[in-house]
């Protein structure tokens, strides 16, 4: 008995000791100014914790049967139900493969032409009175900072048919008769799209490029303007080699967002005659989950879309450490 | 060597005059809104106004702001503007110092942590369904809570506190002020550069959002300018109606430029434009800066 009591007594011990310690080692930590500095930026990381993080306790709507109002307790668990029927059901199947052929045709537009900055940049750089070119540069980069929706202003009072500057131009200059409608057509949206973007983000897209090309070393055009080179091959042997980093760098991070081309652009411009060819990716999932209310088949959506950009932007990252030695993120 | 100059010259006319279209392909818009919103608005509703204002008024600046809901989504879109921007700054800029310090418990997780952060987003709908969940669904705390952390900002002023000699720090640590006394103090001052930088990024973003209106807010009173101004080009019917009601009440309407919806949208798009339009030119360096900083980072 009396050693039975012992050993607890003992074990008793054991246990305080090292609750005891926990709690000198709890309040060293506490103590330290490392831990204090953290205390006081909690608030902010609790913001990134919920605005970032929590959102994934969302995916669980994924796999059930969820319909706006309920209780997720209250719902019947499908599994991958919503997976399946993205590609099972036919209506679907078909909304899928043509909302994947907007994403990928309009990146992929997107792409072909991110040279444009490029080339940009590298004649602006030729414009040699200072203002002029400063002025260029500050007015093409203007309509980057305004909203998609002024864009979409911009393109009502330049192509609508009622306060549209070119129907108006052509009307009053008899080449045409009736307004265009440009808003309603199906054609060429892709291309439309790209326009507007290409309008918008241009100039500031070249930014990144004039300053590489400014960091240039100028000895190497006076050597090489000694070896007879003329203007437009230094371009291509001095100037385009010296960019060929930003250029690289820019065009994976593009390729690790292919998916990512966001919604309010194609949000503005959609309309009942477009829409066919303007949903992408982030669109659809908008106009399912948030417009037709099927919130755990958009979901289902967004999850395999956030997957493959992980996948991406790991792949992009990847090749970036192959082939410069350095990562992008 | 009489032709290579000729050559030269030539290639400096058309260069220059390519950019000169680009330019003015860049700027007519505006110029095109601008003009018509000056113009009598009869002829510019018929579409008489193409190049150059004719019957010069600014009636329609005034009038503009009596139709109802325009002051309102001002008055929110300048509020969010503001008091987004200072709490991103603060957040972003607190964080970002934070992380300079070696002795901050598990510095190393918690900026990954934030960092992640950056590159990956959940989604659209378990996104709303989260912001709905902690009662920021119409709710005017929407629009500036959950850009009081963004990563890249944090990244870019750490970038920058990483510059700053301890030393300058260490001279008030010795006095006995705290972290709170040294970032405000000392930190700080010293980064207004990049304050200036992030403040007219997280300026620029504030006054342009318009999805997150779209996606949360219910209330005719929490919408912002953007967002009031899509609906107006959009609902060209109910616009219509607005003005007649509007003006109906309104005794003077007899004067000669009564609002048409054109000259509307025009006025609205302008009133939105002109803040950008104006403080642009004298902060564009501080956006190429930004953008230089975020370039070496990556």
């Amino acid at each position: 008995m009396n050693l039975i009591y012992n050993q607890l007594a003992i074990k008793n011990i054991g246990t305080n000791l090292r609750w005891e310690l926990i709690t000198i080692k709890v309040i060293a930590t506490v103590k330290k100014p490392g831990f204090r500095l953290f205390l006081i930026s909690l608030p902010f990381l609790i913001a990134v914790f919920v605005f970032s993080y929590l959102p994934l306790y969302g995916w669980t709507y994924a796999f059930f049967d969820y319909h706006a109002g309920m209780h997720l307790k209250d719902c019947t668990f499908v599994g991958l139900k919503f997976f399946h029927s993205m590609v099972d059901n036919p209506v679907s199947r078909q909304e899928i493969l043509q909302v994947l052929s907007n994403t990928f045709g309009m990146s992929f537009l997107g792409i072909l032409v991110s040279p444009l900055p490029v080339i940009f940049a590298i004649f602006l750089m030729e414009i040699k009175p200072k203002h002029l070119r400063g002025s260029i540069q500050t007015l093409t980069t203007l309509p980057n900072f305004i909203s998609w929706v002024l864009v979409f202003s911009v393109a009502w009072s330049m192509f609508s048919v009622e306060d549209g500057f070119v129907n108006r131009l052509l009307m009053s200059t008899h080449i045409i008769n009736t307004e265009i409608n440009f808003f309603a057509s199906t054609d060429h949206v892709w291309l439309t799209m790209l326009g507007y973007s290409l309008w918008k983000n241009l100039g500031w897209n070249a930014i990144m490029y004039i300053s590489a090309i400014t960091a240039i070393d100028t000895e190497q055009y006076e050597a090489a303007r000694v070896d007879g080179a003329g203007r437009f091959q230094c371009m291509w042997h001095i100037t385009v080699p010296g960019i060929m980093p930003t250029y690289f760098v820019l065009l994976l991070l593009s390729i690790a967002n292919f998916l990512n081309n966001g919604m309010e652009q194609y949000y503005l411009f959609q309309n009942p005659m477009n829409k066919s060819a303007i949903e992408v990716l982030d669109l659809y999932v908008y106009n399912m989950g948030m417009v037709g209310q099927n919130i755990s088949y958009s979901t289902a959506v967004g999850i395999l879309k956030s997957l493959v950009s992980v996948t991406l932007l790991f792949f992009a990252n990847g090749m970036s450490k192959v082939i410069r030695k350095e990562s992008i993120i | 060597m009489n032709k290579l100059k000729i050559s030269n010259i030539v290639f400096r006319i058309i260069n220059t005059s390519v950019f000169l279209i680009i330019t003015l392909i860049c700027v007519f818009p505006f110029y095109y809104i601008f003009i018509n919103t000056i113009s009598n608005n009869d002829l510019s509703s018929a579409g008489k106004i193409l190049f150059y204002p004719i019957g010069i008024h600014f009636g329609n600046y005034i009038e503009v702001f009596k139709l109802k809901g325009i002051g309102q989504a001002a008055l929110v879109s300048v509020a969010r503007t503001v008091l987004g921007t200072i709490l991103t700054l603060l957040g972003s800029s607190f964080l970002g110092y934070a992380f300079c310090k070696a002795e901050y418990w598990k510095r190393k997780f918690w900026y990954r942590f934030v960092v992640i952060a950056m590159y990956f987003n959940a989604g659209l709908i378990p996104w709303f369904v989260t912001m709905k969940s902690i009662g920021l669904y119409n709710n005017f705390l929407a629009y500036i809570l959950p850009t009081m952390v963004v990563p890249f900002y944090v990244i870019l002023f750490k970038t920058y506190v990483e510059q700053i000699p301890p030393s300058l720090e260490e001279s008030v640590q010795l006095d006995g002020g705290g972290y709170f006394v040294r970032f405000f103090q000392i930190i700080l001052p010293l980064s207004t550069p990049i304050l200036a930088t992030i403040g007219v990024f997280a300026c620029a973003g504030q006054w342009n959002s318009f999805m997150d209106t779209l996606f949360l807010m219910k209330s005719q009173n929490l919408f912002t300018l953007q967002y009031v101004m899509y609906q107006y080009l959009n609902e060209v019917n109910a616009l219509a109606n607005l003005m007649r009601t509007s003006q109906a009440t309104n005794v003077n309407a007899a004067s000669m430029n009564l609002l048409t919806p054109t000259s509307v949208r025009m006025t609205v798009s302008f009133v939105v434009i002109v803040p950008i339009l104006f403080v642009y030119p004298f902060l564009q360096r501080y956006f190429v800066k930004g953008i230089m900083i975020g370039a070496i980072k990556g």
